[in-house]
């Protein structure tokens, strides 16, 4: 059905709200550009300041793969046109080995936090949750403004790590000790690595203070009737975000502190038994290891931290474009919180080749399969929510469904991994690559997406190109499992992952071919994001304009905002929530908005 | 469903109710310290240490300036604004020579040779962990200065007592997690 349609049908639910705007007083102080624009406390402009900031790491994170997909395709190649670009680290067209592992680690860390955790997060927390629950904005604006400012600081700490001399950090993502903690390991370990721990603290003060206002927000600032069983879904998953976010990022701050004195004071936190560099160090006593249990105790969660926005926004855009309610929407609120608690119970299965005591790495095997059944309860529920919907293929609506295909292949390669036992053989290959880059890297690209194509009109009142989406999301689809399908099989064969030349390891050489098609797709699929880029630009000065209050026909309180919403949001009252989030098809109706009081006559079956 | 919905709202300030996530999300730090130490204390190699006499005087110190906070917040609730400046001054001061005495009992450890450099050990951890305790207590301190400076001197006469209550709430708390550090590093060795 148009949406045309939808509007006509429901034209005294708008005019309802239009009787308030011009009975009470305009939210409006005199703004300048200064503080409209860049130190903005409006919660909707954060929002987008995360979103463009984010964006532009996803492209030099991308462009990174990309390069570093070059190697691994091409090895045999030179391509002079690099050397141009990056002078000694790509001498005589070739990705030296220090570029290479810079490449990947920076590829790592920039889509992992600034892209998944800042971009994904920080943008859809910010804009969605006071809108969503109906508050003017959040608990407090001013730590919502340094939250950016403290993401901004990070980013420009780790730009221009990329510019010293010695290049960036080099030792992973994870960053474990001892190559993190002792300078003369490597070229990266040098300055790089410095800038890297400094970036990364003002991340993680980034982080606590959003997601403080985030909790303290969507608990106390909820709008007259909005019980927290009538907040839409993707508010629980913020929620729950927010909460791993605040317990699992101190924990990486500890570790990071300590990392910090082991590498510039001398203590021995990680350190022991060491000669590197023609020299016997002197530290005793530390284990390595220990750095890598607070590591992944935080590593973990960060997993569901990037995770869950995604679902949860997955959950509400199938539920709004097949015009059904959300299947089993508290089997939903409770798979979250399920995945929420075992989040904290599972680091381990990180670490089973580490010397873990097997006895208990079967516990932890134990509880990272169990995740397979909120997880499954999660699929389950969003294809009863599709099934026999009135769907409408917006290309939100295709990025969502792709989640959940991905969510699907991704999450069942989680149990071979989870499995201590089949682990030894595929720990460190490819197979983990191609695991966690489906399930978590690129599912919640596609959840980022899909809320992007959806709260766009509310963002910047204009729409994006849907044609341009459509190629997006086809081109992205099939692109991801082209890359990383093949990799499942490299990684059974023991191709290891982080390795930049395999060519003298014969067996490996039938996988010649596959590698060359996979850095094609990549790039390919990298160009396909560009356009996606130039289509956001443009379409927010030029896109086609949004004409009515309610392009999707939804349900939720964003909805009865104006198209271009000021600073504080209603220009009267904050509408009253009278029912759920997912009254869609109920007694005959399209969808009936929260803000609607129940009527005398109305079925209660949801 | 109907009146949950209205009773659960604005039952807490929201500055409250940030500042009690924020103390969870302090624990979790020192949490992963603390577990750290254990798993460390475990393996060999381990170095015990000896806490220094001084760190008793602190804790007395901490646990009076608790005191002295609440005093505070019950003067300002009583609108007895001399006492109360008086009480928050107090209780800046004993933050400050708590700051001091731990700065002496890690010179005290330092001297007696237990350093950064060389074998692992509880000394090690006993700097950082008291150290990121410290930083703490001093954010505590230069907030009650900025309190402070706003009895003196500030213009606008408010009795709203959510400013005072959230600062005495953190004060409590970075006096309970001394109690909870102090008694760590005195029973697991």
């Amino acid at each position: 059905m148009s949406n045309d349609a939808n509007m006509h049908g429901h034209a005294g639910v708008i005019t309802h709200h239009e009787v308030h705007y011009d009975e009470h007083h305009v939210h409006h102080h005199k703004e300048t550009f200064i503080t409209k624009y860049v130190f903005s406390q409006d919660h909707k402009t954060i929002g987008k300041q995360f979103l463009i900031t984010g964006i532009i790491w996803a492209i030099i994170g991308g462009l990174f793969s990309v390069l570093f997909r070059l190697q691994l395709g091409f090895p045999e190649q030179t391509f002079p046109i690099l050397e141009t670009f990056f002078g000694k680290w790509a001498k005589g067209g070739v990705i030296q080995p220090e570029f290479y592992y810079a490449l990947v680690t920076i590829h790592g860390t920039v889509l992992v936090f600034f892209v998944l955790t800042a971009g994904l997060s920080g943008t859809f927390a910010n804009l969605l949750i006071p809108l969503q629950i109906g508050a003017r904005d959040m608990a407090s604006p001013f730590l919502n403004m340094l939250s950016y400012w403290f993401f901004f600081i990070a980013s420009v700490i780790m730009f221009s790590s990329l510019f010293v001399h010695t290049g960036p950090a080099s030792g992973g993502w994870t960053s474990y000790p001892p190559l993190s903690a002792l300078h003369q390991a490597g070229q990266g370990s040098k300055i790089g690595m410095d800038l890297w721990l400094v970036s990364m603290a003002m991340f993680i003060v980034s982080s606590l203070l959003g997601g403080l206002n985030y909790i303290a927000t969507i608990l106390n600032m909820r709008t007259k009737g909005m019980s927290m069983t009538r907040m839409p879904l993707t508010m629980w998953a913020i929620l729950f975000t927010a909460i791993l976010g605040v317990l699992s990022f101190p924990v990486l701050l500890s570790g990071a502190i300590l990392l910090l004195f082991d590498r510039n004071l001398g203590t021995s936190f990680y350190l022991s038994d060491i000669y590197v560099a023609g020299q016997i160090l002197p530290n005793e006593g530390g284990s390595a290891i220990l750095f890598q249990h607070l590591f992944w105790f935080f590593g973990h969660p960060e997993v569901y931290i990037i995770l869950l926005p995604a679902m949860g926004m997955v959950s509400e855009i199938l539920s709004v474009n097949s015009r059904k309610p959300i299947f089993g929407y508290m089997a939903m609120v409770g798979s979250l919180f399920a995945i929420c608690i075992l989040a904290f119970l599972v680091w381990a299965h990180h670490m089973f080749v580490t010397g873990l005591n097997p006895f208990l790495g079967a516990f932890f095997v134990l509880l990272t399969l169990l995740i397979a059944v909120p997880s499954a309860i999660k699929v389950f529920n969003w294809l009863t929510t599709l099934w026999r919907g009135n769907i409408r293929f917006t290309p939100a609506t295709l990025f969502a469904i792709g989640f959940v295909s991905l969510f699907i292949s991704g999450g069942l390669t989680g149990l071979f991994l989870g499995n201590s036992t089949i682990d030894i053989h595929l720990h460190d290959t490819k197979f983990v690559v191609a695991h966690f880059h489906i399930v978590m890297g690129v599912a919640s690209m596609f959840g980022m997406f899909a809320g992007i194509y959806q709260w766009f009109p509310k963002m910047f009142g204009r729409f994006l190109n849907h044609t341009l989406g459509y190629i997006h999301f086809w081109v992205t689809m099939v692109g991801a499992y082209l890359i990383f399908w093949p990799m499942h099989y490299e990684g059974l064969a023991g191709v290891p992952r982080r390795y930049l030349d395999l060519r003298d390891w014969h067996s490996f050489n039938k996988f010649d071919d596959l590698n060359k098609m996979i850095t094609v797709v990549s790039i390919i699929v990298f160009a396909v994001q560009l356009m996606f880029v130039f289509n956001f630009f443009y379409s927010i000065f030029k896109g086609r304009k949004v004409r009515t209050q309610n392009p999707w026909g939804s349900n939720t309180l964003e909805w009865t905002t104006p198209i271009n919403p000021g600073h504080g949001n209603w220009p009267g009252e904050i509408p009253e929530v009278h029912r759920w989030a997912y009254d869609y098809a109920k007694d005959g109706r399209e969808f009936i908005p929260q803000a609607e009081p129940v009527g005398a006559n109305e079925s209660k079956d949801h | 469903m109907e009146a949950v919905s209205m009773q659960q709202r604005k039952k807490i300030h929201p500055h409250k109710f940030t500042l009690w996530i924020a103390i969870g999300s302090i624990i979790m730090m020192f949490a992963g310290l603390t577990s750290a130490y254990i798993v460390k204390s475990g393996q060999p190699n381990w170095q015990d240490v000896k806490t220094p006499q001084v760190f008793w005087y602190s804790t007395a110190t901490i646990l009076l300036s608790s005191l002295t906070i609440q005093m505070a917040l019950r003067s300002f609730k009583q609108r007895e604004m001399n006492r109360y400046r008086q009480l928050m001054a107090v209780t800046m001061i004993l933050g400050a020579v708590f700051i001091v005495l731990q700065w002496n009992g890690f010179m005290q450890l330092w001297n007696s040779g237990i350093q950064f450099k060389g074998v692992a050990g509880a000394g090690q951890f006993l700097y950082v962990i008291f150290g990121l305790h410290a930083l703490h207590v001093l954010g505590g301190a230069i907030a009650l200065i900025v309190m402070l400076i706003k009895a003196f001197f500030g213009q606008t006469k408010t009795y709203a007592s959510t400013g005072i209550e959230v600062m005495a709430t953190y004060w409590h708390f970075v006096d309970i997690l001394w109690i909870y550090l102090f008694v760590f590093f005195i029973w697991i060795k």
